[in-house]
């Protein structure tokens, strides 16, 4: 077990930031942080479970059927995730519709599973799956923010600008989402190089 | 929508509902395999040849398997099976019947299980309750727009890449500033229909 296996997501290997993966519910669903906030943990539900059932059987799935044997295991936590927001979060699940079943093909989880839970012990596999989840959770919520601030002048609800303010609508409509991760992707560039300087 | 006429299934699917640019659904090849309009064209024919297919094969799967046995619960599983299990299916068809078009196709075929469009596609299918006639049109229009998206992009980013930008916004983020300029455009055809 080992703990750096936690913090190698949240930072360094962070995947949105460093890695670029999962864009589509990265871009899709962060018009506001709360939303940001539930599709990472959703997500992050979902790859811990898989991370652990995946390193469990990763001595049983032979490997030339382990692609398809992967996105089953996915596929069943992600219908349950569904099924548990449905239920208990109904107002969540609908603000993210059809995002929640496509967490599927988030290339995150799968590459997990390839990359690591298939190599890996169970307690450390979680241990990862914990710190990936909780990375894309942290990037989601500051893109969310980010455009819930400039397209309705507010953070998870509460105003920040005032009334006075006039909302850059074209933030929360879908060239929002690009133009945001474009320049929050330049800036962490730009954090990189001083570092490296 | 479950009466839409066929000819504004068809405008909105390429243009007002662009599946990369106003759904968000496919941006991983629209990022990764946009550096080169040939490439780019390579992939847009892929994704339409698998896209077609797994829409109608979902709309059997749903309405003849699913709901007659009460099972719609296991929708998102059945699919990305069916999903899995043609793409590897075409990609040997494929190489058995036309080695030419295997070369152009077989790289991006693999890559195109993880693509959120196609299992998006199928779900959104279901969900606006699309008779087979409209499932089909919807299908293959769906991914035309996501192939016009990643053609005309790719064409952008081939002049992006021999021009001046600043170094923080080399690579990536000068890309998806591009397609928020692009997606911008497309809004354009908000209440085309």
């Amino acid at each position: 077990m080992n703990i750096k296996n936690l913090t190698n997501g949240l930072f360094k290997e962070n995947p949105i930031f460093v890695q670029l993966l999962g864009m589509c519910p990265t871009l899709a669903v962060t018009t506001s942080a709360m939303n940001g906030v539930g599709m990472g943990l959703a997500t992050t539900s979902v790859l811990v479970c898989s991370n652990m059932a995946i390193s469990l059987l990763r001595k049983v799935i032979p490997a030339k059927v382990r692609i398809p044997a992967f996105i089953v295991v996915i596929a069943t936590f992600v219908s349950i995730v569904g099924m548990v927001m449905e239920g208990f979060v109904p107002a969540l699940f609908n603000a993210l519709g059809l995002f929640i079943p496509l967490i599927v093909v988030n290339c995150i989880i799968l590459a997990r599973a390839e990359s690591f839970a298939s190599k890996n012990s169970i307690m450390d596999s979680m241990l990862d799956g914990l710190g990936m989840g909780l990375g894309f959770t942290i990037a989601l919520t500051i893109l969310g923010s980010v455009r819930e601030l400039f397209g309705n002048g507010s953070i998870f609800g509460v105003s920040i600008f005032g009334a006075a303010y006039k909302p850059a609508l074209i933030m929360i409509l879908p060239p929002g989402a690009f133009l945001a991760l474009g320049i929050l992707l330049a800036i962490y560039n730009q954090a990189q190089m001083k570092k490296a300087r | 929508m479950q009466n839409e006429s066929l000819f504004v299934i068809m405008v909105s699917a390429i243009l007002v509902n662009n599946f990369v640019l106003s759904r968000f659904l496919g941006i991983c090849p629209f990022l990764g395999v946009s550096k080169q309009v040939e490439t780019a064209f390579g992939m847009g024919m892929a994704v339409t040849f698998v896209m077609t297919l797994a829409g109608i094969l979902t709309y059997f799967v749903q309405y003849f398997i699913l709901v007659p046995l009460h099972y719609e619960f296991l929708q998102t599983v059945a699919f990305i099976l069916v999903i899995a299990s043609l793409v590897q299916f075409v990609e040997i068809v494929l190489q058995k019947m036309s080695p030419t078009l295997y070369q152009a196709l077989g790289v991006f075929l693999p890559l195109i299980t993880t693509n959120c469009a196609v299992l998006g596609l199928a779900l959104l299918n279901i969900q606006y309750k699309f008779g087979l006639l409209q499932t089909v049109v919807h299908s293959f229009f769906a991914a035309i727009g996501f192939s016009l998206a990643i053609v005309l992009f790719a064409g952008i980013r081939e002049k992006i890449e021999i021009s001046d930008v600043p170094l923080p916004f080399k690579g990536f983020p000068v890309a998806l500033i591009t397609a928020s300029l692009m997606s911008i455009a497309f809004l354009g055809f908000t209440g085309l229909v």
